[in-house]
């Protein structure tokens, strides 16, 4: 099932929420819509469901036009950040409940969808909570159930509305990469949003930036964390320092694995700064520097560099950036 | 040992506020009320059972235990309204109209008698349609349902109201998206997290009206065996001299409300203890 979006707007009474917005997504792609808050990808994910009305634009599934059709004909997945699991039913009768609610020609029958539902369940590794309620689960396991849900219906496409801001970080990246595997077993055609840059990157095939009501930049992950299309993309997609040469006048993005720190240098190029934050819990070892004119200079090294160049915090080194984000031009 | 039975709180006073608790239960509800059966003691048992099975008595507990059921249940049932409008849209003089729901707690019951039986007489403004339709509103049972009406009106609309306003609207977009129907969403999703509250504020609002005396008085017209509710016989009863007869039929109001009630509330608690498994 392709997606396509056809110059889609929308405003909340003064403010614009969607601008024009044109996109296509592939068949069996897993697309991240990503922004900062109030940058309109939730509400575009909820005009590509149904959920929300357009003001203008059209919206085609596979072609098929569906401006004018209502969440509950479209055959779309939808799955919540709070869940919305219905909290008066257990775990079996709400993965149930999309194939009850089918009318009685095309429903199946009590023993087919009990067969369905535990199948579901086998998938996400829950068989167990069947007969539990909602409340009895833990945020994770509530979406997953949630993810089964909206599974149930086989529907054309999925949608996740940050299906993972709501949990902890470590819960946060096992359901990450179960999503991927997940995706890479059925193939359906996906999209989440997300404000996490590092979710974005990591789980989808290719990411939408969006920054207030505007596609800022559509490309793979690679894409748009190494050459992105201009300084809000590059902002952020991750740490970035905006460096002033010493030289010329010029100011690039680097990226914090970006830049070599040395004890003594005659590069022009480099400047000298005073590391005042530095910690080498992690794969990486991360700092701060202060440089000329106060300029904070964000910097990671590997443990071996680290340990190479004995550095302390309050000590003062050259840091001079090997590569710049873009890489096409060099200082 | 003491130590570890015993759970700290921040806010101490579990012994004083219990204390406190029992004594005024007992002051205010306990002691008056085994006055009755202590009264009713006084008087033998077949006088109590002569008292409290009397024709007229027995017409008045039917009348009172019908109308309140009525009037409870047309509340349920505009009250769930009421509430869902309230939270449900927004519209002009919504905190008026919020505010209004209450008017009938504050409103001194007589007064409303009898302005409901000015209204609802046969010349009044309203009872004037009635009565063209041939329809006898005030000084009849029906009456007797809209003072009900009237008395109870809040307390569905307010158990309904915040339950209503913790269902957030993504329970029905999920619903929706599921592929069912406006009425699917309702009946499946909405009205069973919805229903023990409903219960509760109908069961509020029958005790209410089962107890209600100051407005039902002026609009039902007392007629013995048609209109007559029990707290006006045991008023009749009192103006008598006849004390212990009075609290006779007293205990029998008592005790059938308090198995009511009890009945209604361990339905609830049967019913939400499956929907609201919160706390599970």
């Amino acid at each position: 099932m392709s997606i396509e979006i056809k110059s889609v707007s929308k405003s909340f009474g003064e403010f614009e929420s969607l601008k024009s917005i044109d996109l296509v997504i592939e068949t069996g792609e897993l697309l991240a819509l990503l922004g900062p808050s109030g940058s309109g990808k939730t509400t575009l994910l909820r005009i590509i469901a149904g959920l929300e009305s357009a003001d203008s634009g059209q919206i085609y599934f596979s072609g098929e036009n569906l401006i004018d059709t209502g969440a509950k004909d479209r055959q779309v997945g939808f799955v919540f950040q709070h869940y919305a699991l219905f909290r008066h039913m257990t775990v079996f009768d709400n993965i149930a409940f999309g194939l009850r609610v089918k009318p009685k020609a095309v429903r199946l029958s009590e023993a087919k969808i009990k067969e369905k539902v535990s199948e579901l369940l086998s998938l996400i590794h829950l068989d167990w909570v069947a007969d539990r309620f909602p409340s009895q689960l833990s945020g994770g396991q509530r979406q997953r159930i949630a993810l089964a849900r909206a599974l149930a219906v086989e529907p054309r496409i999925l949608l996740l509305d940050e299906p993972f801001g709501a949990l902890d970080s470590k819960v946060r990246k096992e359901l990450r990469q179960w999503l991927r595997r997940f995706h890479h077993d059925l193939k359906i055609t996906t999209i989440f949003v997300t404000h996490d840059q590092e979710e974005a990157l990591e789980v989808s095939d290719r990411v939408v930036v969006l920054n207030k009501g505007e596609i800022e930049q559509v490309g793979t992950p690679e894409e748009v964390y190494h050459r992105p299309a201009n300084s809000f993309v590059a902002e952020f997609l991750g740490d970035v320092t905006l460096f002033r040469g010493r030289v010329d006048d010029q100011s690039v993005y680097v990226r914090p694995h970006q830049f070599e720190v040395m004890h003594v240098s005659d590069d022009p190029h480099a400047v000298h700064a005073e590391i005042i934050f530095l910690n080498p819990a992690g794969p990486l070892v991360k700092m701060e520097l202060s440089g000329p004119d106060e300029q904070l200079i964000q910097v990671s090294l590997s443990q071996s560099e680290y340990a190479e160049l004995k550095l302390k915090k309050g000590e003062k080194v050259y840091v001079r950036p090997k590569e710049v984000i873009g890489g096409d031009y060099c200082i | 040992m003491q130590n570890k039975s015993r759970r700290r709180t921040i806010l101490p006073g579990f012994g004083l506020s219990l204390g406190y608790t029992m004594m005024y239960l007992g002051l205010v509800v306990i002691v008056p009320l085994s006055m009755l059966f202590f009264k009713t003691s006084s008087m033998g048992f077949s006088a109590f059972w002569e008292a409290t099975t009397a024709p007229r008595a027995l017409a008045s507990y039917r009348l009172s235990f019908g109308v309140a059921f009525l009037s409870a249940l047309i509340n349920a049932f505009f009250g769930f309204i009421v509430a869902w409008v309230l939270v449900r849209y927004e519209f002009p003089f919504k905190k008026i109209i919020n505010v209004l729901i209450d008017l009938p707690f504050a409103l001194p019951t007589a007064v409303a008698g009898i302005a409901l039986a000015t209204l609802y007489s046969p010349s009044g403004w309203v009872g004037q349609f009635f009565d063209k339709l041939d329809i006898q509103s005030a000084y009849s049972p029906l009456g007797i349902v809209i003072a009900l009406t009237f008395i109870g009106l809040p307390f569905v609309v307010r158990t309904v109201q915040p339950v209503l306003e913790s269902i957030e609207s993504e329970i029905e977009e999920a619903a929706a998206s599921l592929g069912a129907n406006r009425w699917q969403t309702f009946r499946a999703v909405l009205f069973p997290v919805l229903f023990p509250s409903l219960l509760t504020g109908f069961t509020l609002a029958f005790s209410r009206a089962l107890g209600e005396y100051g407005s039902v008085v002026f609009i039902s017209g007392n007629m013995p065996f048609k209109t007559e509710i029990p707290p006006l016989l045991i008023m009749t009863k009192l103006e008598q001299y006849d004390y212990s007869g009075a609290a006779a039929i007293a205990i029998v109001m008592l005790l059938t409300s308090l198995l009511l009630l009890l009945t209604i509330n361990l339905l609830n608690r049967h019913v939400s203890r499956r929907v609201n498994d919160e706390l599970a």
